[in-house]
């Protein structure tokens, strides 16, 4: 049919199952995550392929990747370290926890590290009011949660993430 | 004797495997309603015990159930794991600790309406928590309770997850299920109401995680049961959020009824550095500032006591609370930055309005308005209201309004006369 669909034919095969036949739009957000697994966002063409496999238009898939906060359109590190500045956490210090983080990784707000590793970005609730301060870890497919945090335990989960890149990239 | 209803694991230790679920009366109620029990039952026995949607609303679960209309096929039923109110975080610990019991109210839901499609809409940044569901919910599978003619009768049933992707407003029921859809998360035009005409098309039920949670134990011991905790208005125990400037942050749950008092002081463990609350938040973000003096910190936590007190609506019951250092202005810069990120764009008052709200906060915090300016920030928050098709216009303006009447003297000290 076309490129991301021969790439992962079974998987969305799956997904369209969850669907019923006149309800086969509803794949369109589970495949805008399939298609930025890989790169942390989503190409260009994955979204005539998209439209292709959802039977509606190019510009329907655009927006709803415009729409949603979680979608990006535009390469930026391989990880995004989503610092959440809303009020509950703000009260307990998330605001100065992102300027500290930002400065030691020498970054502004929204920008990258040298090494194209990491952007750092600050986001709205994300469910955590109580383990402030937190962040959440967008990359390589995937969101998991990072709780109850200082500036030292996530400089140590950076380091952590650059060895384990490096080890990659030396295998 | 076990003292949760809802935050079972604190009681019981892997009650997330099926196995242990099982051994401490999981899927008794569903084995009890699927095989001899008519749906109207089941539903009456919801209604009986005053049980009320937990998602904020407070609306009566078993008389949301009785809308759906018996001559339109097929029936949908959604569960709203949308949980994204900044000060909430209660659906998210019942989901990945209790799952089992979560689901098992799923079930019990659909078997009431008879449908045999059920989705979980979770928002996108629960991607570990959805893997962790769909695991579940395979278990459920392979050991007969889901799937085709479950445990031997003539009921089906499947339950998918479904992964939003960021956005606060598809917590709001018709919004979820236009993004559920693959459409933009924007709010529909009611009526006609999800209960006549929602997903699909379809009837369809939208219930929230907590209220979904409840329906096990309200199956298995009964209406009268359940009718022991709580008040008369209100029946049942609360998962309360408690954030912001207490001690011990952190889920509580009681029984309705509590007050703000026994919740901040004896189960928060009080204020941070022993220093002198100021105000509470009880629904998130969206609420009034209230003063938090005596005859607040009195109100019981119910929600016919919230709002003949202290008229400001129980929610989802996430207390954020304010202590003396926390300055109102810069408050009301939070609150309405995050709606102003959060509108999606649908009604002119609440997008523009929520803008304005957001620009002259940000002047203010940088101490370069004029006094006219919180009269006008005042009098923007309320030609926002009763405008929009949703409530989140409405939400962005309730912190707005009660912060500049109550503690005016805090704008002040931002801006020349």
């Amino acid at each position: 049919m076309n490129k991301l669909y021969n790439k992962y034919e079974k998987e969305i095969l799956g997904i369209l199952a969850r669907y019923p036949a006149e309800g086969k739009r509803s794949a369109v957000m589970p495949l805008l995550f399939l298609a930025q697994r890989e790169t942390g966002y989503v190409p260009t063409e994955a979204l005539s392929n998209i439209a292709e496999i959802t039977g509606i238009s190019e510009t329907d898939v655009a927006s709803i990747m415009g729409f949603y906060t979680l979608f990006h359109a535009e390469p930026a590190g391989r990880y995004r370290i989503q610092i959440c500045t809303d009020l509950p956490c703000a009260l307990r210090g998330s605001e100065s926890y992102l300027e500290q983080i930002c400065e030691k990784l020498g970054v502004k707000e929204g920008e990258t590290t040298a090494d194209g590793l990491f952007t750092v970005e600050a986001v709205k609730c994300l469910a955590a009011c109580h383990r402030a301060p937190m962040f959440q870890l967008q990359g390589d497919g995937e969101i998991k949660y990072y709780e109850d945090q200082n500036v030292e335990i996530t400089m140590q989960i950076v380091e952590e993430i650059r060895h384990k890149v490096a080890a990659e990239q030396e295998a | 004797m076990e003292k949760y209803i809802l935050l079972r694991h604190r009681d019981v230790p892997e009650i997330d495997q099926l196995d242990v679920y099982k051994a401490n009366d999981g899927l008794v109620a569903f084995e009890k309603v699927v095989k001899s029990m008519q749906p109207a039952d089941v539903t009456l026995e919801v209604k009986n015990s005053g049980l009320r949607g937990r998602g904020g609303a407070g609306f009566p679960t078993g008389i949301k159930w009785g809308f759906l209309p018996n001559n339109s096929w097929p029936h949908y039923v959604v569960a709203n794991a949308d949980e994204s109110e900044p000060g909430t975080f209660k659906d998210r610990e019942i989901m990945e600790s209790n799952p089992f019991q979560f689901l098992e109210g799923l079930m019990i839901a659909s078997y009431a309406v008879q449908a045999n499609q059920a989705y979980v809409y979770l928002r996108g940044e629960f991607w570990q928590l959805a893997a962790f569901l769909d695991e579940k919910i395979k278990d459920l599978e392979v050991a007969g309770y889901l799937g085709e003619k479950i445990l031997g009768t003539d009921y089906s049933l499947k339950i998918n997850t479904h992964l939003g992707a960021g956005a606060y407003i598809c917590g709001e029921e018709t919004a979820l299920l236009e993004s559920l859809e693959g459409k933009l998360g924007q709010p529909r035009l009611r009526p006609p109401f999800p209960a006549a005409v929602g997903l699909y098309g379809k009837p369809t039920l939208i219930n929230n995680v907590e209220t979904l949670t409840n329906l096990p134990l309200i199956i298995q011991k009964g209406a009268d049961w359940y009718r022991s905790f709580g008040t008369e208005q209100s029946p049942g125990v609360k998962i309360f959020s408690l954030s912001g400037c207490v001690n011990k942050p952190g889920n509580y749950e009681l029984p309705l009824g509590v007050t703000y008092q026994e919740l901040i002081f004896e189960h928060g463990g009080g204020i941070v550095n022993d220093n002198k609350i100021k105000a509470v938040m009880s629904a998130g973000a969206s609420s009034d500032v209230v003063v938090a003096d005596d005859f607040c910190l009195q109100t019981p936590l119910a929600y016919e006591t919230c709002l003949d007190r202290i008229k400001a609506p129980l929610g989802s019951a996430s207390i954020i609370v304010l202590d003396e250092t926390v300055d109102m202005a810069w408050l009301v810069s939070k609150t309405v930055n995050f709606f102003k990120h959060e509108s999606c764009g649908k009604c002119t008052p609440c997008r523009e309005g929520t803008f304005w709200m957001d620009s002259l906060t940000k002047h203010m915090m940088a101490n370069e308005s004029r006094s006219e300016d919180i009269d006008l920030l005042r009098s923007v928050a309320l030609q926002v209201q009763g405008k929009c098709l949703c409530a989140l216009g409405e939400f962005s303006t309730m912190a707005v309004v009660t912060a500049v009447d109550r503690f005016r003297a805090d704008f002040e000290t931002h801006v020349r006369s």
